[in-house]
């Protein structure tokens, strides 16, 4: 589990977040969601430790991040998985080479094993052809799962997703969708999602935060999504025509 | 203040960057595939300018020598003279800031705005580190090199220029090759080149390493790591040059 308290950033004279206070479950799809601007991948990007709160804490199953030295951090890193909006996939490696890299770095396991755990990744993913190609040679869906088949690498315990159907058709956002649940379920992964896509909130939030101007100003789940009173989660959801078309009478 | 601001992050990654590496095969793999980037792949474009130049070099030379009361040496003596102490060190390496400084700063730019240098920071991998130092040392091992090659090349080259065009005879040419030969003048022309190689390397590798926004950005950091490359080396080699040679 991820605990956030009091959570507030801010660049320059601008604050960007205020007071946030959070849970992210483990084994749970964790969403956030917002309107562009609203802050929510400053806050990924916080819980990852790319940029430091100017207050609060995150605490990772009782250990807190924020209070940590650069050598007890490095524990932590070694946990997190990261999706990345473009992927990320290091350009000038092939796919078996990026997802050997966090083995290659960090784990003990000797040179056919870390292979084999690469393999055994690669294929969890559906990538079973692409080991040898350059990410320039792969689709964006099969990068997506290139970069998911290297966030789980090293077994990660929090998975962070940003905007992973972004870019995607809509076929293939969904089977990348799929695939963050089937990994989550499957490895007990606290994972955390950034989205504003309205299918994987509908269909995948067990826990979802909605992030507004910078606060969190709506937590519940999938169920309970669609019936929200809240006026400006409301104008988020139904933003759209065929959204408009799902909103409850009365 | 924006100059002291830069100084200050530069020395601050710097210091990132020369922490030990994490896996040190994976660091050695590095450094010998950024000696064929940085060093291998020059030799081409260095071989052909250095050539080049030292024909002209002898060209020019013979043109303003052409007094029977000089001696006909000088020729030889005053091209090695220029080619080993300005041309070899200097000159090539200003050649190489743009070749190479511009291939690093869009590189690790590109990097940068394809978000590839935050996943190594997520995964608790030093990135400046990684990126960084093993450019650096393939720099410092490949400039030596290169420079002493610049230098056999624009010599030979002016020896055929002078023979060819018969601007000097080859005895002459020789004798003045060998006239007053001070050693340390090669070491002198290695030391200026390997703080060059430094400078070409981590300032462009700086300027790469805090990209923001997309292409159009990677374009200004590379032009600005070339720019304030060339400019390190113009001011580092009037230091150096009366360090070392007063």
């Amino acid at each position: 589990m991820i605990e956030v308290k009091q959570l507030n950033k801010s660049f320059e004279d601008k604050q960007v977040l205020f007071d946030i206070n959070l849970q992210f479950e483990q084994g749970k799809q964790n969403l956030i969601i917002g309107q562009s601007g609203s802050g929510k991948t400053v806050l990924l990007k916080c819980l990852v430790g790319l940029f430091t709160p100017d207050s609060g804490s995150i605490i990772f199953d009782g250990r807190n991040f924020t209070a940590m030295g650069l050598k007890e951090k490095k524990s932590i890193r070694a946990e997190i998985g990261m999706l990345f909006q473009g992927s990320a996939l290091f350009d000038s490696m092939t796919v078996l080479d990026n997802v050997m890299f966090p083995l290659l770095m960090f784990s003990t396991l000797s040179k056919a094993e870390q292979i084999d755990r690469a393999n055994f990744c690669i294929e969890r993913v559906g990538l079973n052809d692409a080991h040898r190609k350059l990410p320039s040679e792969i689709s964006g869906g099969m990068q997506k799962r290139a970069a998911i088949a290297r966030a789980i690498a090293l077994n990660p315990k929090y998975l962070f997703c940003d905007e992973p159907n972004s870019g995607l058709d809509p076929k293939t956002g969904v089977l990348i969708d799929h695939l963050i649940e089937e990994i989550t379920y499957e490895f007990q992964i606290t994972t955390i999602i950034n989205t504003h896509d309205m299918n994987s909130v509908l269909e995948h939030g067990d826990n979802i935060n909605f992030i507004y101007k910078g606060n969190l100003w709506w937590q519940g789940n999938k169920d309970e999504f669609l019936s929200t009173q809240n006026q400006e989660l409301q104008e988020f959801i139904y933003a759209t025509e065929v959204l408009k078309r799902l909103k409850p009478k009365g | 203040m924006e100059l002291f601001y830069n100084i200050g992050r530069y020395i601050l990654l710097m210091r990132q960057s020369f922490q030990r590496p994490l896996n040190h095969r994976y660091f050695v793999r590095q450094v010998l595939n950024e000696i064929e980037a940085i060093g291998i792949s020059s030799l081409g474009i260095v071989s052909i300018i250095s050539v080049f130049i030292g024909a002209v070099l002898v060209i020019q030379a013979g043109y303003q020598m052409q007094n029977p009361l000089i001696p006909g040496y000088t020729l030889g003596y005053g091209v090695r003279e220029s080619i080993i102490l300005e041309f070899a060190p200097t000159i090539v390496s200003l050649i190489l800031a743009g070749k190479i400084g511009s291939s690093i700063a869009s590189q690790i730019g590109t990097m940068r705005v394809t978000e590839q240098i935050d996943a190594l920071d997520i995964m608790g991998v030093n990135s400046a580190s990684f990126l960084i130092l093993p450019k650096i040392v393939a720099g410092l091992i490949s400039f030596p090199f290169i420079v002493v090659i610049s230098m056999l090349i624009g010599i030979s080259g002016g020896y055929t220029s002078a023979v060819l065009w018969e601007i000097s005879s080859s005895n002459d040419f020789i004798t003045g090759l060998n006239y007053w030969f001070i050693p340390y003048e090669i070491l002198y022309a290695i030391i200026k080149a390997t703080f060059f190689s430094f400078l070409i390397v981590s300032i462009s590798a700086y300027y790469g390493y805090y990209t923001k926004g997309g292409a159009n950005d990677v374009g200004r950091s590379s032009t600005k790591g070339v720019v304030f490359a060339s400019v390190a080396i113009l001011l580092s080699n009037l230091v150096l040059t009366k360090l070392l040679l007063s």
